[in-house]
């Protein structure tokens, strides 16, 4: 039978990890994400599956601490909200770096600095351009309801080991602490046999130890190590996701993720219902991101409009796919503000007017 | 059917919670929800809010500018939430504490002095269940039944024996609801 509960995004994150058997999650309290520690902590997961939960002292520490559990093959995970995930940088890039899987979530507020706890997409180019230093990258799944919250803590782990990458939930306080009806997965045990093939523990006397660093001193090496990395980052295209929301008749589109996609879902339905052939892609990976899908929507609509609530960052991505072949626009809210739909949907036609 | 629904109060007038039994209802319906609460400075300033979406389809936007229905339970809610029903939707509020009377005469105005009722069954815990029954009284879009069973849900089992409580002061709401004249 189904299992239905109505439970804020927040919470879905917590519960979907001791469902799926996560072994441990290190964090450190921070508005609009607190939920999720707090969630954690009061369901005592230790006596459910043995799953470890510590309240860091810091997220320097937290980050730490993931990349240590992530070494020995286990799955590990944090959460934060961007002032937090920022002092993670070093970290997330070292974790990168020694190819290692985890989960980190990132729940944003406004910014810069310390800036508003509510919600917020400004931290895109933090998320998929790499954030930390040095030439890599992240899985950024971004989900747009409290189901796709639960959801994505597994499909998270599965990618994090599959390309051994850490993966990145990049959400806000609107998804975070709005609560809707969710389906929550079956509770299985924590995998205790698992390829050890690459991890610090367990050696047996017939193979060599496993080393996990970032540090490579020889630059032929290094050299070596990150056409590897630029290589699995490309291969990482076979596992983009996105959602077309009225796109096959679409003459004008939307792009949006996360939060926004949820507002522009209400923008294309308005439209629709005026006669107005609007369409929205909405994407569900940001890296990788569906730039192919976005290519081939331009050879069909006469522009298209990135929403999000950031001061314009995904539109560059949307600009590199569609390549100058039709305008492309911003709209975007700033500093914890929310476009309503009827914000985007004046944006819209302001931009597209005749056509719209 | 989409009812798009907003409450506005005080903090600890019970917003949020009759707004999550109220989602609950929905759940127990088959309807797809959502619960936006008001959880940033405002919540901390003494006010508190949440949207509700209650829907037969996939809820798409849970943040709105306009609502088919707003529970508004001081002059503050009232006197920003007013402008923002749709035409032809529904207000309901407390006029206990109400100086400035909402006005529109393109809706429809419910009046439901929960407070003073809640006193009088001297239960003022119940508040805003007298007000939920005004609601589903002047708008059933969740029967009764479901509203028990989403309270069953929604609230821990050790406080299951105040469920009857709860059920009278949504039948009160239900009893004393009536429209308001415009102070014209």
């Amino acid at each position: 039978m189904k299992e239905l509960a109505l439970m804020k995004g927040n919470e879905a994150i917590a519960e979907a990890a001791i469902r799926i058997g996560v072994d441990a999650y290190f964090g450190y309290p921070i508005t609009p994400q607190s939920e999720v520690l707090e969630y954690l902590t009061l369901q005592r997961p230790e006596e459910r599956t043995g799953m470890v939960i510590l309240q860091a002292e810091s997220e320097v520490a937290a980050i730490n601490m993931v990349y240590g559990a992530a070494g020995t093959g286990k799955r590990a995970m944090t959460s934060s909200s961007s002032p937090g995930i920022s002092l993670m940088q070093e970290g997330i890039s070292y974790i990168a770096g020694a190819e290692l899987p985890c989960l980190i979530v990132n729940v944003v507020r406004g910014g810069p600095g310390l800036g508003t706890i509510q919600p917020s997409q400004a931290d895109y180019f933090q998320s998929t351009k790499g954030g930390g230093h040095g030439d890599y990258r992240l899985i950024v799944l971004a989900p747009a309801s409290v189901q796709e919250m639960a959801d994505y803590v597994e499909l998270g782990f599965d990618l994090a080991f599959k390309y051994r990458n850490p993966v990145l939930i990049l959400t806000d306080g609107l998804i975070g602490q709005m609560m809707e009806k969710v389906e929550l997965p079956p509770q299985k045990a924590r995998i205790e046999e698992f390829d050890q093939s690459w991890v610090i523990t367990g050696k047996t006397p017939d193979r060599e130890r496993n080393i996990i660093t970032s540090l490579n001193l020889d630059p032929d090496l290094q050299y070596e190590h990150n056409l590897k990395l630029q290589e699995k980052y490309r291969s990482m295209n076979e596992d983009v996701m996105f959602e077309r929301i009225g796109c096959d008749d679409a003459e004008f589109l939307l792009v949006a993720y996360g939060s926004s996609a949820r507002i522009c879902q209400k923008v294309v339905d308005i439209a629709r219902g005026r006669g107005k052939k609007l369409g929205l892609l909405r994407p569900q990976t940001l890296f990788p991101f569906p730039t192919d899908e976005i290519a081939r929507l331009s050879r069909q609509v006469k522009g298209i409009m990135s929403v999000e609530l950031s001061a314009g960052q995904m539109v560059e991505d949307v600009k590199l796919a569609v390549n100058g072949k039709v305008p492309v626009y911003h709209y975007g809210m700033l500093g914890g503000k929310i476009h309503s739909p009827e914000d985007v949907l004046s944006a819209v036609e302001d931009k597209f007017i005749g056509g719209l | 059917m989409t009812e798009e629904i907003i409450i506005a109060g005080f903090g600890g007038q019970g917003v949020l919670s009759m707004g999550k039994i109220l989602a609950y209802s929905g759940i127990m319906q088959e309807q797809e929800v959502s619960w936006m609460p008001s959880y940033g400075p405002e919540m901390r300033g003494g006010t508190a809010n949440v949207t509700v979406i209650l829907s037969d389809d996939r809820v798409s936007s849970p943040v709105l500018q306009s609502y088919d229905t707003a529970i508004l339970l001081n002059q503050q809610s009232v006197d920003k939430f007013e402008s923002l029903v749709k035409p032809g939707g529904l207000m309901i509020y407390d006029p206990n504490s109400i100086t400035c009377h909402p006005e529109r005469d393109d809706i429809r105005i419910f009046q439901v002095n929960a407070a003073e009722e809640a006193a009088r069954m001297k239960s003022p815990i119940t508040f805003n269940m007298v007000v939920l029954g005004a609601y589903i009284k002047v708008n059933p879009v969740v029967d009764l039944e479901n509203v028990i069973k989403g309270l069953r849900k929604s609230l821990p089992e050790r406080h299951h024996h105040l469920i009857p409580v709860n059920e009278k002061a949504i039948q009160r709401g239900m009893e004393i609801v009536k429209a308001a004249k415009l102070h014209a």
